[in-house]
């Protein structure tokens, strides 16, 4: 790869990935049309992209860009208003400009084929067009700012303080005076009002009760924190406003300007730095936000409370706002990312895959050959072995969140298509997962969100008509769950139709008339391939075009897929899937001398076999473990075809969990927690039911890594059957 | 305490009063009683505050009350002889064009 297809590379991705940012951020709009982080980054990205593009000589995509770009730069300014059809407009523009990049790169010296062209100037007549009406004032109420800072005696270069005694203030031994002639100290009192405008007439005015309010216009070069210091002692009894002077402001906004960039600090925080608030005005405006949270719905921003509470002027707020708002913009520009060849990532997990063999063969030795001294040494090596494999490991997590906002789009788009009124809500997108994983779930999520847009929530009148509200809810959600990741997608739709599956079925000759399934194994049917041919899915309320791809897909990521559903409320389909960790914490148990690996996360206990505590059937293949019945599973028995046990050895059983079921492993020996290099199987050991992979010991040797799901299946199904089955059947 | 508020005069409604006291949170809700009362009966008033040797808030806070107070009720109060200690504080307060009433100040009190 020479340079230049290097840097066009990297133009691709970077363009892509901030296509995707816009296509987020205007979304987010949709919910949120005040957010101006959100309208920045939309800026942002098209500034960017026409600015790469223009490095390339890819003026096509300048010129484009260019005129988004203005009218981003206008709705930032306030002097446009973003409404949903300016949104609209924006996400076409987003599409075409990807449009535009892909032509770029793969035909630039061709010339623009006409239906770009034309989608170009539709666009940026659409984005242009409006503007004459679209423009709002832009001057806002200059003197209504004024004011603000202001009340009855505004003075430029004055402090100017009111002071609200409380009415016990006397009582509580202060006289309102003494502050007063405490603070002449400080500098010139240019005006004072003293007003009792809630003092009550005749016998109800009490006169040891204060009813007084100052306020007071002062004129000092003293700091905000000096003044506020003189009322210290009033500060329970007396409502305290100190606003700094007009003339203050422009120093205020210097400092300002000159903040540390190093890190983004909280609007309340700047401002106390500048000296134009102090810790108490901060304080008790956060009082405010929380008590006004607990009786409104909304919470109001900061930065209005103090202003409000008259403690700082509107122009500091703002321009603390769009310092925090640079700075953010700054750190963000300067996030530390580094993009990765992930074949070299590859390379160096597979590298800390065989340090991690060595040192569990270093153990060895060193334990063999009862080198205390040299245990020390191994077992702090060993601590830092395992931080690099988890280190390493992490490198190759990401959100799953990135993935699912995606889906957004796909939903907006699907419901306006079907006319449906749906809304998306997303949850657990901060649960990472393995990258390769994650690029591979992306179809089969497609697909089953579709499903669940088309065949599973109904159309507003029928909704209505349900009883249910007009607007239907899918839910993306996801979660760790022993060892797994599960991916839910749940809609509020009509759900399955148990009759018209079964009849299908019987139809397709998958079944026959007398099936005798139960409505799980109904809704699993909806999975065969028999099911999911075009003209049934139309039939089918619902769904069914591909599901036997999905389920292959998810299969082939060693996941498995499930379906719950209730007719009329909804259908959830849950996607469990491994983690696909390169090495695992394992758990490792002998039996008849073979050693075997159950991933430590699925483990729940490890009991003794021993008759005369637990109920044991060896007929029925399960034991009473404390009330629940448990099938059980001798591995002897499963791997090695081991008919006649010599029930004098001592013998354990390892309890393992996936998901809902439970079963008990029983072996001979067991050795403990082990780390654990997976290392696949070839292509001839793939049949092989019961084991997931195998993984070198330190001694050289290789143990087996055990598919504790299969186990669970057959040891479940085993506890039916009265005589075991032959060999032959179990190791295909 | 003894009287701490000296009736002058009294006469057609005219009342002349004098306050001989400390105008402060110790004396102020006897004071209150005192001069409201007489206020009841008067339909002009004129307190003398030249005896007024201390004021604190609360005796300002009175003072602000009874001219509101005469204010409502159309009795026209004035104040007059105002002590030192007293010009002193309407003063600070700026309260002295509020009561409206002319003060006349001796020549020797600033020095004292």
């Amino acid at each position: 790869m020479n340079e230049l297809d290097a840097a066009l590379t990297i133009f691709a991705q970077e363009a892509e990935e901030l296509l995707t940012d816009m296509e987020n951020a205007l979304l987010a709009l949709e919910t949120m049309p005040d957010d101006n982080e959100t309208i920045n980054s939309l800026f942002r990205a098209m500034h960017t992209i026409k600015g790469s593009s223009g490095l390339f000589g890819f003026n096509s995509i300048v010129s484009f860009t260019h005129e988004a770009e203005s009218v981003l730069d206008k709705v930032r300014n306030g002097e446009r208003a973003i409404d949903a059809e300016l949104i609209s407009v924006l996400l076409e523009s987003k599409d075409h400009t990807s449009k535009l990049v892909e032509h770029c790169l793969t035909h630039n010296d061709e010339p623009l084929p006409d239906e770009l062209t034309i989608a170009s100037e539709r666009l940026i007549k659409q984005l242009t067009g409006r503007q004459v009406t679209g423009m709002q004032p832009s001057d806002v109420d200059d003197a209504n700012l004024q004011s603000e800072g202001g009340g009855e005696i505004s003075v430029d270069d004055n402090w100017l303080i009111s002071l609200d005694f409380q009415q016990d203030a006397f009582r509580n031994g202060m006289d309102p005076l003494s502050f007063i002639r405490y603070l002449k100290t400080l500098g010139e009192i240019k005006q004072i009002l003293t007003v009792a405008p809630e003092m009550p007439a005749g016998e109800a005015m009490d006169p040891e009760s204060c009813y007084l309010h100052f306020r007071i216009a002062f004129q000092s070069d003293a700091s905000k924190q000096t003044i506020e210091a003189v009322f210290e002692f009033a500060a329970d009894d007396c409502d305290i406003k100190i606003l700094p002077p007009n003339a203050k402001i422009d120093e205020y906004l210097k400092l300002l300007d000159a903040q540390d960039e190093s890190y983004v600090n909280r609007l309340g925080d700047m401002l106390v730095q500048v000296g134009a608030l102090t810790q108490r005005d901060v304080a008790r405006a956060l009082q405010s936000q929380v008590e006004a949270a607990e009786t409104e719905a909304s919470g109001k921003p900061l930065g209005e409370i103090l202003v409000e509470q008259q403690v700082v002027q509107q122009p500091l707020v703002e321009q603390a706002l769009k310092k925090q708002a640079q700075t953010k913009q700054k750190l963000a520009a300067e996030a530390n990312y580094i993009r990765v060849d992930a074949t070299k990532l590859g390379q160096l997990i597979n590298l800390v895959g065989e340090l991690v063999i060595s040192s569990a063969a270093m153990n060895l030795i060193v334990e063999r050959h009862g080198m205390s001294d040299a245990g020390d040494v191994a077992a702090s090596m060993n601590a830092l072995v395992s931080s690099i494999r988890d280190t390493a490991l992490e490198l190759r997590m990401v959100q799953i969140g990135e993935t699912f906002s995606r889906f957004r789009r796909v939903v907006r788009d699907v419901s306006k298509e079907l006319n449906k009124d749906i809304e998306l809500y997303i949850s657990g997108g901060d649960t990472e997962l393995d990258k390769t994983v994650v690029e591979k779930i992306n179809d089969p999520l497609t697909h089953l969100i579709r499903n669940a847009l088309d065949h599973g929530i109904e159309s507003p009148e029928q909704r209505i008509a349900a009883g249910k509200p007009a607007q239907g809810s899918v839910q993306l959600n996801a979660f760790h769950q022993s060892g797994h990741i599960v991916i839910q997608i749940a809609d509020d739709g009509a759900g399955l139709n148990s009759e018209k599956i079964v009849a299908k079925a019987i139809a397709g000759g998958l079944i026959k008339a007398n099936h005798g399934l139960s409505q799980p194994e109904i809704h699993d049917l909806i999975f065969a391939a028999g099911l999911s041919t075009k003209e049934q899915a139309t039939n089918l309320s619902g769904r069914g075009v591909g599901m036997d791809v999905v389920r292959k897909n998810i299969e082939a990521l060693r996941g498995t897929v499930s379906i719950d559903s209730v007719e009329g409320q909804g259908t959830t389909i849950s996607i469990e899937l491994p983690l696909t960790l390169a090495i695992i914490d394992g758990f490792m148990v002998a039996t008849d001398q073979e050693r075997y690996i159950i991933p430590l996360s699925m483990v729940d206990e490890c009991i003794e076999m021993d008759p005369s505590e637990c109920d044991i059937d060896e007929v029925q293949h399960y034991i009473n473990l404390r009330g629940q019945v448990l099938p059980y599973l001798r591995l002897g028995d499963y791997f090695h075809n081991r008919r006649n046990h010599t029930s004098k050895k001592r013998e354990s059983i390892v309890v393992v969990r996936s998901g809902q079921d439970k079963a008990g492993f029983v072996v001979d020996e067991l050795h403990g927690e082990h780390q654990t290099v997976i290392k696949p199987l070839g292509k001839v050991f793939e049949q092989l039911k019961g084991i997931s992979g195998a993984t070198v010991l330190g001694d050289g040797n290789v143990a087996l890594i055990l598919d504790v799901q299969g186990l669970i299946q057959a040891a479940i199904k085993d506890k039916g059957r009265a005589m075991p089955r032959p060999s032959s059947q179990r190791l295909q | 305490m003894g009287v701490a508020i000296e009736l002058k005069q009294q006469k057609k409604g005219v009342i002349h009063l004098a306050i001989r006291d400390e105008m402060t949170i110790y004396s102020v809700q006897e004071q209150k009683l005192q001069l409201s009362a007489y206020l009841k009966t008067a339909k002009e008033a004129q307190i003398d505050l030249g005896g007024v040797t201390e004021i604190d808030s609360a005796g300002v806070q009175l003072l602000m009350f009874l001219k509101r107070e005469a204010v409502s009720q159309n009795i026209k109060l004035s104040l007059t002889q105002h002590s030192q200690a007293v010009v002193e504080v309407l003063e600070l307060l700026n309260l002295s064009k509020h009561f409206g009433d002319p003060i006349v100040i001796s020549a020797d009190w600033k020095s004292s």
